[in-house]
């Protein structure tokens, strides 16, 4: 992995006007029912106006050129049977959190905790917005909207105008306990849109938990105002029936002297990409983004997609990107991740890697890692790797006595180690470690 | 205990011969050493016997207490006895050396019907032997190897030799990159295994080990073969002379 310092010209995608489907977004636009809003009233007309300057995107798009678009440019969901396994994930289950349950996207209040806890102040989006202002006015659709330069995010723009519910978390303190959203599946033709909004306070501290299955088709966005010396943690974990189609989205700001850390583990999917747009703008703060992605094309087609873009517009900052994949029986894996440093971000520390762990011929892993730095004292370097199992380090397992399964389990939680130390909390990642464990045992020799 | 007989050996993806007709047998509870010069074929005889892949045994077997070595996968020959101490032991990142050697003792146990130990008993037993290989608790906690000193990986291997109780120790230039302490330590670890139904074969270059582990029997190997098999004097003789003379001798 080399060091690099280079400018690189502005790469904004053009989206030529052939491949833009005018009717398509017509016809997507029309299947939906489009809430007026309350305090979003506005933000929701801007981010309409947004889309259909965009329009849906295409695969010659270049940042839609490894994932067809197509499942999420479709007017309807196609609808997915509701399987037997329904229940929670056991992941976080014996934490003391406080609990808010969605079902296809929408607030079950009965399912959830009383939304009391010291410290944070919490409303739900779909009761909240029939008022004409809310806290969260200033940031609903902003940081959405401020994502979309240089690269443009339309299915982010659709979710600020179609989200109904979502959860609202203005922290002012440290809360005692984590804040957990848990999604269940409610229908099998279900096409959701949740949309969070979270501010915290000048030193205040939140853990986000967010774990479920969503529906057949799900679009998911969180914006997160990370003010002065604030810190968040957010941990997901995507447990969809497989043959789900998800998009998921992070909007960050991230303050002077804050702290961002994201991990995200995802382990199904027919489709599913995960855009994270982390902006930092004061000094000395800092954004750790990591994700662990276990593919198993024998459960049925796999693609996972990652699509990152960190921007530093501030000095003594420090980014990490830290995406793993673990890929086998024809499952695809890409990554997009770019650091763009900002004239002025000096002292500027960003660090990227991808990397695959291929366990057969079949898999694939594309990534495309970018750096764009227009600053000259900064320290930036990006790697990619794409690679089978060590061979050397098998045998030394086997040789011990432990058996072949066992071993290759070892080694893929070996592989996936560096993005679950960015989990901080060491409970949370001990379980996160156990359930990955129970994931591969079970998916062994098949 | 281990026999091996005429075994000739090729690399499975060359047309390079390696062991060309290797006979030797290690009666239980004795120490044979095997020394050679560079490329005399010592560290593939303890690959092959440990079920590396990557080898073409082209004639002859290799056997262990009358059951068929080449035949097992490498964990069957594990759980069958067989212990490979690496000369290169292979860091581990993300995987607890804890972690690592209760699931190798407790899959061994598995594997040969036993019960496998309880997390209080394998407690008791690896800290027990930590101890007197001057294993911190820190290293146990360590991911596999990961930041070990040459020193160290070699300590933890007679570590894992310990805990699982081979018969038949292979140790693969064990003594590269000890200093004398760290050679002290790691040779009053095997003394302390050795025992009427544990051998060992001890591959090495120098016979500065072979004053801390004495051996019943010294073979020399050359060309793939053994050329002259004697008792401890042969190593002496060795350090003395070098291997000049005696293969011109063997020959």
């Amino acid at each position: 992995m080399a060091d690099t310092a280079v400018k690189n010209q502005d790469v904004t995608p053009q989206v030529t006007g052939e491949a833009k489907p005018a009717n398509a977004l017509d016809a997507r636009l029309a299947a939906l029912s489009l809430p007026e809003g309350g305090f979003t009233a506005a933000a929701r007309a801007d981010a309409l106006a947004r889309l259909r300057d965009m329009g849906l995107p295409a695969p010659r798009d270049e940042y839609w050129r490894y994932t067809d678009p197509k499942p999420f440019n479709a007017p309807e969901a196609a609808p997915l049977a509701l399987g037997d396994d329904l229940g929670d994930s056991p992941l976080f289950g014996d934490l003391d959190r406080l609990k808010l349950v969605f079902v296809d996207g929408v607030f079950d209040a009965e399912a959830s905790d009383d939304v009391a806890l010291e410290g944070v102040e919490i409303d739900v989006l779909s009761v909240a917005d029939r008022q004409a202002a809310h806290w969260a006015g200033d940031l609903y659709g902003a940081l959405e909207a401020s994502g979309q330069k240089p690269v443009k995010r339309p299915f982010a723009a659709l979710n600020t105008v179609v989200a109904r519910d979502g959860v609202l978390i203005r922290v002012t303190a440290t809360p005692a306990k984590p804040v957990h959203v848990i999604h269940r599946r409610g229908s099998a033709d279900a096409d959701t849109y949740w949309h969070h909004v979270v501010r915290i306070e000048e030193g205040a501290e939140l853990t986000l938990l967010e774990t479920g299955m969503s529906g057949a088709r799900s679009n998911g966005a969180l914006e997160v105002d990370l003010q002065k010396g604030a810190k968040f943690n957010y941990i997901t974990s995507k447990r969809a029936v497989h043959e789900t189609v998800g998009l998921s989205h992070i909007f960050a700001r991230v303050d002077a002297e804050a702290q961002l850390k994201s991990f995200t583990l995802s382990v199904n999917g027919r489709v599913m990409r995960h855009e994270g747009v982390i902006d930092i703008v004061g000094d000395d703060a800092f954004a750790h983004i990591a994700a662990a992605v276990l593919g198993d094309g024998d459960i049925g087609p796999f693609h996972h997609d990652d699509t990152v873009f960190i921007t530093h517009a501030a000095e003594r900052c420090e980014s990490r990107q830290v995406f793993k994949k673990v890929l086998k029986n024809g499952a695809e894996g890409v990554f997009q991740g770019k650091i763009l440093v900002k004239p002025g971000a000096q002292k500027t520390d960003g660090y990227q890697i991808s990397q695959a762990l291929l366990l057969d011929e079949r898999s694939q892993f594309l990534a495309k890692p970018e750096l764009e730095i227009y600053a000259d004292d900064v320290k930036c370097s990006h790697g990619s790797t794409t690679g089978a199992l060590d061979e050397e380090a098998l045998f030394y397992l086997r040789s011990r006595g432990i058996p072949h399964e066992r071993a290759i389990i070892f080694l893929v939680l070996s592989f996936l180690a560096d993005a679950l130390a960015e989990v901080e909390d060491d409970e949370l990642r001990d379980q996160i470690n156990d359930r990955l464990e129970a994931w591969l045992t079970d998916r062994a020799g098949k | 205990m281990l026999k091996i007989d005429n075994l000739h050996v090729k690399l499975e993806d060359e047309d390079k011969q390696i062991l060309k007709g290797l006979s030797l047998e290690v009666p239980a509870g004795q120490v044979h050493a095997i020394m050679g010069p560079n490329g005399s074929g010592k560290s593939t005889l303890s690959y092959v016997l440990s079920g590396r892949d990557g080898y073409e045994v082209t004639d002859g077997g290799a056997s262990l207490n009358g059951d068929d070595l080449l035949e097992m996968e490498p964990e069957e020959r594990a759980a069958a006895g067989l212990f490979l101490a690496f000369q290169y032991p292979v860091e581990i990142p993300g995987v607890g050396n804890m972690t690592f050697l209760r699931t190798a003792v407790n899959a061994q146990r598995k594997a040969r019907g036993e019960e496998e130990l309880s997390s209080g008993e394998f407690l008791k037993k690896v800290r027990a032997k930590a101890a007197e290989l001057k294993i911190d608790a820190d290293m146990l906690k360590r991911p596999v190897n990961v930041g070990f000193s040459g020193g160290e990986k070699k300590r933890n291997e007679i570590l894992q030799m310990a805990m699982l109780e081979p018969r038949m120790c292979i140790m693969d230039e064990t003594d590269s990159g000890l200093d004398v302490d760290a050679m002290r330590l790691v040779s009053d670890g095997v003394n302390a295994l050795r025992s009427p139904d544990r051998s060992f074969l001890v591959i090495t270059h120098y016979q500065r080990l072979l004053n801390h582990i004495q051996p019943d029997v010294v073979h020399i190997m050359s060309n793939g073969r053994i050329v002259k098999t004697g008792g401890p004097e042969l190593a002496l003789q060795v350090e003395e002379e070098g291997y000049g003379d005696l293969l011109t001798g063997a020959q």
